[in-house]
């Protein structure tokens, strides 16, 4: 008579169903794994679904016109420019690739209004202000604004250095809707009240009716309005980004409370870290460098 | 003509009474509608908060006001400019002679070219394209500029206006002065000028509002009068209400204008009728 024994029961009963129930326990390891895997690609991209205006579409606004070097010939869906290479890599993170992002144009002040938005988020070279963060909603910073002074070179042959002292003598003009009155008036203090402008432009008009001998802006802006629209145009000196008490960042303007912010914040974090942002500032910024510091 | 009855006279002041008290209830009752409806809207909050923000309109107010002094200061010295500027062009467009006809054309022109294009491109147009020539400081000035593109604009509306008051005096005015044997500039600076621009008051004033308002156009081209240190305040606190505090301000000044030009209209109609 054969009893049943210990290698009996393996062979017979046992082993088949180890041999199962392992087959079992690594198929659902590998199932769960690429499951979390998977949710984890997946997650970046569901991070955005929902709130956005559009379903699936991220919707951009920019200034119009839109100038260089933040991109190039007024045409942010070329991806040309700093800013609309920084909007397009934020928007694939965040899932939305290059035909899910549509352009529109928005000034500052169609941000700032009370009442439904036609964009999710405006980038046109605005800068972080706490009064501002008030009222709507800055990404995380995509760039630090140095901000330069803009001479014409008749104002060099007058005697006028990169030197606080020398500044102050100046007759100057600005943007008003930038923040460089603030630094204007914070840190050169000019001897007679400088005359504001609605732009840019207007600003570098009024060097060329020989109105105001100095103006201010952002580097990279600066360098543009010096070489092209000023054709005698010199970038006297910088104040670094970093030398203020506020330093001047540039962030994505978003309506107030806006969920997408969440997202946006991750995939501009996770582009300072891993280099991109450098990457891209270093391509289309690269002449910001070499310009002397004021003293 | 009969004295009217006491039982008139009562029956007058009841009928006076019970229209002054319809009055006040439609309108309390048309003030409690907007009251309670307007922040019925989902919006509300929002805009009130952008538009009508108590502590930005207080701590903007100060420097809204300093800044008017300068759009007044513009508004001055514009005023005599426009007011000579408009009377000659008006004369311009009078002339009938054959051998002035140049001078009329000349009205013409001016005043359908200053008229037609928007006061703010003329602005911009003379305010950085003359100094663009190569006009040398102070010469090159956007004050100097500015205004002289908002007097010039001006001066043509004026004009016509005069025109039109000049038009008005009756042509035996004209003919009197010829009898009296008074020469034509006689008759115009004696007879038909004093007429014509007392006719006019009323008009004119209109057009001191507006030009009041118009000031604040030379912000475009760089001094820092009120609408362009609202907006510096826009720009800064990410709210509106340094606008509204800016149309308060314009209200205070142009109200009492506009009220004295329908006083002065209310009493030229007295007198005539």
């Amino acid at each position: 008579m054969h009893f049943l024994n210990q290698s009996d029961l393996n062979q017979t009963v046992l082993s088949p169903i180890m041999k199962n129930t392992k087959m079992s326990v690594l198929k659902i390891a590998v199932f769960s794994i690429a499951l979390v895997f998977g949710t984890a690609v997946n997650a970046a991209n569901e991070c955005a679904t929902g709130k956005t205006l559009k379903e699936g579409v991220l919707t951009i606004a920019t200034g119009n016109p839109a100038y260089y070097p933040w991109v190039m010939d007024n045409d942010p869906s070329s991806g040309e420019g700093f800013e609309a290479a920084v909007a397009y890599e934020v928007a694939s993170r965040m899932g939305f690739e290059k035909d899910k992002v549509e352009w529109t144009a928005a000034s500052f002040d169609e941000a700032i209004q009370p009442g439904v938005k036609d964009f999710d988020v405006n980038l046109q070279q605005f800068s972080i202000t706490e009064e501002r963060e008030k009222v709507v909603d800055f990404s995380a910073p995509y760039y630090s604004a140095a901000m330069a002074v803009l001479v014409r070179q008749s104002s060099i042959a007058n005697g006028a250095e990169a030197t606080v002292e020398s500044l102050k003598k100046l007759k100057w003009g600005i943007d008003s809707n930038t923040t460089a009155l603030k630094m204007l008036q914070e840190n050169i203090k000019p001897d007679s009240d400088p005359l504001l402008y609605d732009d840019n432009v207007n600003v570098t008009e009024a060097m060329k009716a020989n109105q105001i001998d100095a103006a201010m802006f952002d580097l990279p802006t600066a360098l543009y309005l010096g070489a092209v629209v000023l054709e005698d145009g010199v970038v006297l000196g910088q104040f670094p980004a970093d030398r203020t008490e506020t330093p001047d960042q540039f962030g994505m303007l978003m309506e107030d409370g806006n969920a997408l912010k969440e997202c946006v914040d991750v995939a501009l974090n996770a582009m300072t870290e891993d280099g991109t942002l450098a990457e891209i500032e270093a391509e289309w910024l690269q002449e910001t460098t070499g310009v002397p510091l004021i003293k | 003509m009969k004295s009217r009855s006491a039982t008139r006279v009562a029956y007058e002041q009841k009928q006076k009474r019970k229209g002054v008290a319809i009055a006040t209830l439609s309108t309390l009752l048309v003030l409690l509608v907007l009251i309670v409806s307007i922040p019925q809207a989902p919006g509300w909050e929002k805009v009130k908060n952008s538009f009508f923000n108590g502590e930005i309109l207080v701590s903007t107010f100060p420097s809204l006001l300093k800044a008017f002094t300068l759009d007044i200061a513009i508004f001055l010295w514009s005023l005599p400019a426009i007011a000579i500027l408009g009377l000659l062009i008006a004369l311009c467009r009078d002339q009938k002679t054959p051998a002035m006809f140049p001078l009329r054309m000349f009205g013409i022109l001016y005043t359908d070219v200053f008229r037609g294009v928007p006061v703010i491109l003329t602005i911009f147009l003379i305010g950085f394209g003359v100094p663009g020539l190569g006009l040398h400081r102070p010469w090159n000035s956007p004050y100097i500029w500015g205004t002289l593109a908002l007097v010039l604009t001006y001066s043509a509306y004026v004009a016509e206006v005069i025109r039109s008051g000049i038009e008005s005096v009756h042509e035996s005015q004209r003919a009197a002065g010829k009898s009296l044997g008074l020469s034509q500039s006689d008759t115009m600076r004696f007879i038909v000028l004093p007429q014509a621009l007392r006719r006019v008051v009323p008009a004119n004033m209109n057009m001191l509002v507006a030009l009041q308002k118009d000031v604040a156009l030379l912000s475009f081209i760089g001094p820092v009068e009120i609408l362009r240190q609202a907006g510096v305040h826009k720009s800064l606190l990410a709210n509106f209400t340094p606008y509204v505090g800016a149309a308060i301000i314009f209200l205070a000044v142009t109200v009492p204008a506009t009220r004295y030009a329908d006083y002065l209209l209310a009493k030229q109609h007295k007198e005539r009728s």
